[in-house]
């Protein structure tokens, strides 16, 4: 961001990478996936790169407001001082958060999650999908907490599964009746209290009971939560858990 | 004449009517307990939520059985208390089904009455079975004692009495049967007496009369102990219900002033603060006088259906949180702070109770993902979901006691920016790494 500040020019959209993105081996392919497409689809982008921090959200729902808010408050600072206006990213829970919360902070931007910005892409005829490898293939998709029921994000998502020429099967709780994975309010950075199952396992089962090749998600926490039950229940040699962005990379070859 | 009966009926009015206004002060003012919130805004959103969600069972359809049963026994229930206006009216003026007058059209009314009693009446009686002979998992579960279990059953059985009083009512009533206009059900009840004198079954008509408005007023005053409130409050409840997107939680203003505070270079840190400035009592709740008063109002509207449990992805793993349970314990809570301003006269006197750990447990708490399955399931618009964020800003900000990861986690937030300690400079290295 700073070399476009530099050079006088406004980036079209900023991609806003989030923590995950940056630092977890995992999450990193899908933050180099997206960025394949956004450079396929010549979107001139740029990142905050060691100017962002931590969005607050996890501070946020493990109740920790003041956390929350010194970071919303220093990065909506970073935001406005770059006079950003269009946010992209990859992760719904900073989508919800940039969203939703920064606004009363005096951080106002229109926010996009990569599914719905590389839907516009393609139906601006800026990028082209063809199935590739995914054409026919049994794909469900987990619906994110922070994506969906947060923020009522259902079609995107389904509709470049639907590009892809994939067959897209619906596990029996989708959409607004999604089941959790079980990373969100923080979970993700501690131990589950005690109870009979973890709820990723829960999620997974619900899964494979429509025998997906792939398991689609649009969230790297859901990401991790879903490979993990997938290794639980042993079925990693059959069934992938991939992002969609990922899923539109591999199509294309690129 | 003979006033007896209409001053009888007169006190019995009254008395009902009265005692039933003087819980509802109660109610009132225990829900002002709560916090003051904003909630002036989107007027027209909010009375279209009011429409759709109590008016027109839009979230109660969402599960078909129990919905279109819902339906039937609500719409039932509305439809037939205009025959309890009629009631009333001859109750107090000794008239004798004074709307009669307006000649077919009363036999119309009357008959789409007893259509519904009997079809009230049958839907009842399966909700009952779903209870207690199906005995449908969300009705079952822990927080389910012997109270709320029963609590439902009388509902039911009150139905069940209230509606057959009103058809044995019609039938008894010989003059009514004569008409032959809008007896649909009770002219096949009416063979039944046929072979008492016309005495008694005038007894029996007077009898079923008189117990069915006495029955009302009973019922009436037995809504405030019971889940069985949500029939008045779904009203308020969804308009007062959130409307912004699931997924924002509530900004902290005291917090937002205090961190202004900090980061503001112009203001003096040791500076005196103003004599005026209020200062905030706690961050988060640890009791219901905590909450908003939108959140005891909640607890009131809650009719312990479980639809927020049984989607709940922690209870559905075992886990000890129940989002039902979240809303019952805060209405015990304040019910019992109720009580112990009553027994004070009006002052609350520290009872060394509260709604944390008395009633909701950590381990509760910290179970919860935010996922909002519970607000998107509950059909009268509760949201368990702040009152669990609430507490836990409690225990994080005023007491410091978050699990251990968590700690860990909002360290590194605070050192690296990440809840990871990874080094902030490292963010870009995946641009690097092929
Ligand atoms: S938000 Fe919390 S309480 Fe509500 S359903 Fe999700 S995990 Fe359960
Ligand atoms: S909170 Fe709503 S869904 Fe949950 S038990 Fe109460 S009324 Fe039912």
């Amino acid at each position: 961001m700073a070399e476009f500040m530099a050079q006088g020019k406004q980036p079209e959209v900023l991609f806003w990478v989030g923590c995950a993105g940056s630092f977890d081996d995992r999450a990193k392919k899908i933050t180099k996936a997206f960025v394949k497409l956004l450079n396929k689809a010549n979107v001139e982008f740029a990142v905050l790169g060691t100017e962002e921090s931590c969005t607050g959200d996890p501070a946020k729902r493990s109740g920790n407001e003041f956390l929350f808010q010194m970071q919303a408050v220093t990065n909506i600072e970073v935001l406005n001082a770059y006079e950003v206006k269009k946010i992209v990213t990859a992760c719904p829970h900073c989508f919800n958060t940039i969203n939703n919360e920064y606004p009363q902070l005096g951080g106002k931007y229109e926010v996009m999650h990569h599914t719905q910005f590389l839907k516009t892409l393609l139906d601006d005829g800026r990028l082209t999908v063809e199935g590739g490898k995914f054409k026919g293939k049994r794909i469900t998709f987990h619906d994110p907490c922070y994506l969906g029921r947060a923020n009522n994000v259902y079609e995107a998502p389904r509709d470049l599964i639907q590009k892809l020429e994939a067959e897209l099967v619906e596990m029996k709780n989708c959409k607004r009746n999604g089941l959790c994975c079980g990373a969100g309010g923080a979970q993700m950075f501690k131990e589950p209290e005690k109870g009979d199952k973890d709820i990723n396992v829960e999620r997974t089962e619900q899964a494979l009971e429509v025998k997906p090749e792939i398991v689609a998600t649009g969230c790297p926490f859901c990401n991790t939560m879903m490979t993990d039950g997938v290794k639980v229940k042993e079925k990693e040699s059959e069934i992938e858990v991939m992002d969609i962005a990922e899923m539109i990379v591999q199509a294309q070859d690129l | 004449m003979n006033y007896i009966p209409n001053i009888l009926f007169a006190i019995a009015l009254i008395v009902g009517i009265g005692y039933f206004a003087k819980n509802v002060k109660k109610l009132i003012r225990n829900i002002k307990l709560g916090q003051d919130v904003d909630v002036c805004d989107n007027k027209s959103q909010r009375w279209k939520n009011m429409t759709l969600i109590a008016l027109g069972q839009s979230k109660m359809v969402r599960r078909p059985v129990a919905g279109f049963l819902h339906v039937i026994v609500y719409v039932g229930f509305v439809v037939i208390n205009i025959e309890v206006l009629e009631i009333i009216i001859d109750g107090l003026l000794g008239t004798h089904r004074i709307f009669s007058s307006i000649g077919s059209l009363y036999g119309v009314l009357i008959g789409a009455f007893e259509i519904l009693a009997i079809l009230v009446f049958i839907s009842v009686i399966v909700f009952w079975i779903r209870r207690n002979i199906i005995k449908l998992n969300r009705f079952w579960k822990n927080e389910m004692t012997s109270w709320p279990k029963n609590d439902a059953n009388y509902i039911l059985y009150f139905e069940m009495v209230l509606m057959t009083l009103f058809l044995i009512m019609n039938a008894t009533d010989l003059h009514f049967q004569d008409l032959n206009s809008g007896n649909v059900i009770s002219q096949y009840i009416a063979p039944l007496f046929s072979g008492l004198s016309e005495d008694i079954i005038h007894l029996i008509e007077r009898g079923a009369w008189w117990i069915h408005i006495l029955g009302i007023l009973v019922f009436l005053n037995y809504l405030y102990f019971s889940k069985h409130l949500h029939i008045l409050l779904a009203f308020p409840n969804t308009y007062y219900g959130k409307i912004n997107p699931k997924g924002q939680l509530n900004n902290l203003e005291a917090v937002t002033n205090e961190v202004k505070m900090m980061m503001d270079p112009n203001i003096d840190p040791f500076a005196a603060p103003a004599e005026d400035a209020p200062m905030p009592a706690k961050f988060g709740a640890s009791d219901v006088q905590d909450l908003s008063w939108v959140n005891l109002l909640n607890a009131y509207t809650c009719t312990e259906c479980g639809r927020c449990t049984s989607e709940c992805p922690a209870n559905q793993t075992g886990k000890a949180l129940s989002p039902r349970k979240i809303m019952m314990d805060t209405r015990d809570r304040l019910e019992e702070v109720g009580k112990n301003m009553d027994a004070n006269k009006g002052d609350f006197k520290d009872d060394g109770k509260q709604l944390l750990d008395d009633y909701i447990t950590r381990e509760e708490l910290w179970a919860c993902t935010s996922c909002n399955a519970c607000t998107e399931a509950c059909p009268v618009s509760i949201d368990p979901l702040s009152i669990i964020i609430e507490m836990r800003r409690y225990l994080v900000m005023e007491q410091s006691a978050a699990p251990v990861e968590l700690n860990n986690m909002m360290t590194n937030i605070e050192n690296n920016g990440a809840p990871w300690p990874y080094n902030q400079m490292d963010r870009l290295n995946w641009k690097n790494e092929s």
